[in-house]
């Protein structure tokens, strides 16, 4: 049985950042890996995904973008020459191929089961990611037989699509981006909205994540945070990695062609059924945007720099059709596929500790699990501060957390 | 900013809506509510109903007193009026929902309210509950509902406070999304 002071179990952006935080500190430990480096990134995401994030904020500890177009936006190869080079750049003590099939409790620490060996280590860091599964909701059973329903983790391209029209159910970043990749291909899109989040993908000249960074709204705290719950489930914003449209919101798929409806509710015989919320959940979003543009232009006035940006402007409110359907039969031929754009969440189902609330997702206090003294969480949405959910939000998590883990080792040793 | 000696005050304890949700997440089987009203035919069109007792909270709760709610057609559907219809029920309904989620989020918000009028109207084509033409449905076409409050906020604010009550209210969810309906005979 071998023996170690801390495992991580994840070699994503997540895992190999508290690598190198380990490594700081002189703390042995290893990183398992069920895969290569980067795993979800090559097996999991489709190939023309962009990061919604700029790549001069695509930090790591130890790391900044250095190459030549900072306001560029990784596609997934990228990301995984990316974070495959920063495994070898911090010496990171990886195994690849090394699926953990359980982490049970230990007298001193954790016993760990990977691939066909024990490990026992006083600490256990989970990084392996916040999109391992499409969570898809129970309406999906409902779909009748000859539609072929598709998650985004099986979605390569439209080529794969049998012929004819595709219902795509949700309008966070994923379903946008599908909806308008998939329309553009010749299936004509319909897309059910429920709750959204829209930005442009540039205010006043600015990329919108400069916004989010420089209001200090990415470093807003988890504990600080009016209701948490809320934000680790908001969808993630209409945003598409690329300069070539100021916005990927629902006007400009309805301005493509794209038939947005509202909300799934459920299907019965065959009948899809859509909310009449739509004007509101649309609304809802527009006032969001506009509130937060309120507090961008606030802060720039502020920090002195309107006769340097390009003056406030408002986008166009959400269109939305007062003829919108309220029902798509899909037993018509019209509809050939429906894809669900309903979010993602973890698989930490091989944990054998009891840490799950009754949703089965880690109950955790800013990636600490306290349930479990020397667990902790890494590379979840609004772990710690609202940049938790993407890539650079790792830089401080993983110190935070590291020194967590540093403290509960010394308070071990006494 | 504006300073005030007066605290704002809707009416609404928005405290115990606070400990209410906080206390629910914990024990999350004491949140399942069942609504319950019972009907009885009076004559023709015209019927009675009565609500009462509800289940909530793990427990089985009273109202203050007990509701009667007449119900009946117009005269010019050749009833006698006793009450108002079904339909307009519905509207009753949504209309005292939003409004009572204008009235808490705006205390959430600090928004202190003067006035709030909500007039709603639902339109609807009748051939299709006579029978007479299978391509109009029975229900609503649409549904409209027009806020107007007086209160100490921005235009956005009050905007916000409407597309939030939206959001949180139980009736508005009840009509704009399908829901299933078992009806059987005892």
């Amino acid at each position: 049985m071998m023996q170690t002071t801390a495992v991580v179990i994840g070699a994503g952006h997540a895992g190999l950042a508290m690598s190198r935080r380990l490594t700081e500190r002189s703390i042995d430990h290893v990183v398992l890996e069920r895969g290569e480096v980067a795993n979800s990134w090559r097996t999991q995401r489709w190939p023309s995904l962009r990061l919604l994030t700029p790549n001069w904020q695509t930090r790591l500890p130890g790391q900044r973008y250095a190459g030549e177009d900072p306001d560029g936006y990784m596609a997934v190869a990228d990301v995984v020459t990316t974070i495959t080079r920063y495994a070898g750049h911090i010496g990171a003590p990886v195994r690849t191929a090394t699926t953990v099939h359980a982490v049970r409790a230990a007298p001193r620490g954790f016993e760990i089961r990977a691939a066909d060996e024990v490990l026992c280590a006083r600490t256990v860091v989970l990084a392996t990611g916040a999109a391992n599964l499409a969570a898809t909701p129970r309406v999906a059973d409902d779909v009748p037989a000859p539609v072929s329903s598709l998650t985004p983790l099986a979605y390569r391209d439209p080529s794969q699509l049998p012929d004819g029209g595709v219902l795509v159910v949700g309008a966070s970043a994923t379903g946008v981006q599908l909806a308008g990749e998939i329309h553009r291909s010749g299936h004509p899109v319909t897309l059910a909205v429920g709750e959204h989040v829209r930005l442009p993908r540039t205010y006043r000249g600015r990329d919108i994540f400069w916004w989010l960074e420089a209001t200090g709204l990415l470093a807003e705290r988890y504990d600080e945070i009016d209701d948490l719950t809320r934000a680790r489930h908001l969808p993630s914003p209409q945003l598409t990695g690329t300069h070539e449209a100021a916005m990927t919101d629902l006007n400009s798929l309805t301005a493509q062609g794209v038939r947005i409806v509202g909300r799934l509710g459920r299907i019965i015989d065959g009948l899809a059924q859509f909310s009449g919320s739509l004007p509101n959940t649309c609304a809802l979003a527009d006032l969001k945007m506009n509130r937060f543009l309120n507090r961008a232009d606030e802060w720039a006035t502020t920090a002195g720099l309107d006769g340097e940006l390009p003056p406030p402007h408002r986008f166009a409110p959400t269109y939305v059709d007062p003829r919108t359907p309220l029902e798509l039969d899909l037993t018509s031929g019209e509809i050939t596929t429906v894809l669900w754009a309903t979010g993602f969440r973890p698989d930490h189902t091989w944990l054998d500790i009891p840490v799950r609330d009754r949703t089965g997702r880690i109950r955790h206090d800013g990636g600490v699990v306290t349930d479990a003294p020397g667990l902790y969480v890494l590379g979840l949405p609004v772990l710690r501060t609202r940049a938790s959910t993407y890539i650079h939000g790792a830089v401080t998590d993983s110190q935070a957390v590291a020194s967590h883990l540093h403290t509960h080792l010394g308070s071990r040793r006494q | 900013m504006t300073i005030t000696d007066r605290p704002i005050d809707n009416g609404v304890n928005v405290q115990a809506l606070l400990d209410a949700r906080e206390a629910l997440s914990a024990a999350p089987e004491a949140a399942d509510f069942t609504w319950r009203a019972s009907c009885t035919w009076r004559s023709g069109t015209h019927s009675r109903s009565t609500v009462s007792g509800f289940t909530g909270l793990g427990t089985e709760q009273e109202h203050r007193t007990t509701y009667e709610f007449d119900v009946d057609h117009p005269e010019c559907f050749a009833s006698e009026d006793n009450g108002a219809t079904p339909v307009e029920y519905v509207l009753v309904g949504l209309a005292g929902c939003l409004t009572a989620g204008v009235a808490s989020v705006a205390q959430l918000r600090d928004i202190q309210l003067r006035s709030v009028t909500a007039t709603i109207e639902g339109q609807m084509n009748i051939l299709g509950i006579l029978g007479a033409d299978p391509d109009v449905r029975n229900g609503f076409d649409a549904i409209t509902v027009r806020f107007l409050i007086d209160a100490d906020a921005s235009r956005e604010d009050i905007e916000a406070l409407v597309a939030q009550s939206q959001k949180r209210s139980a009736v508005y969810d009840v009509v704009t999304n399908p829901t299933k309906v078992l009806v059987e005979v005892a």
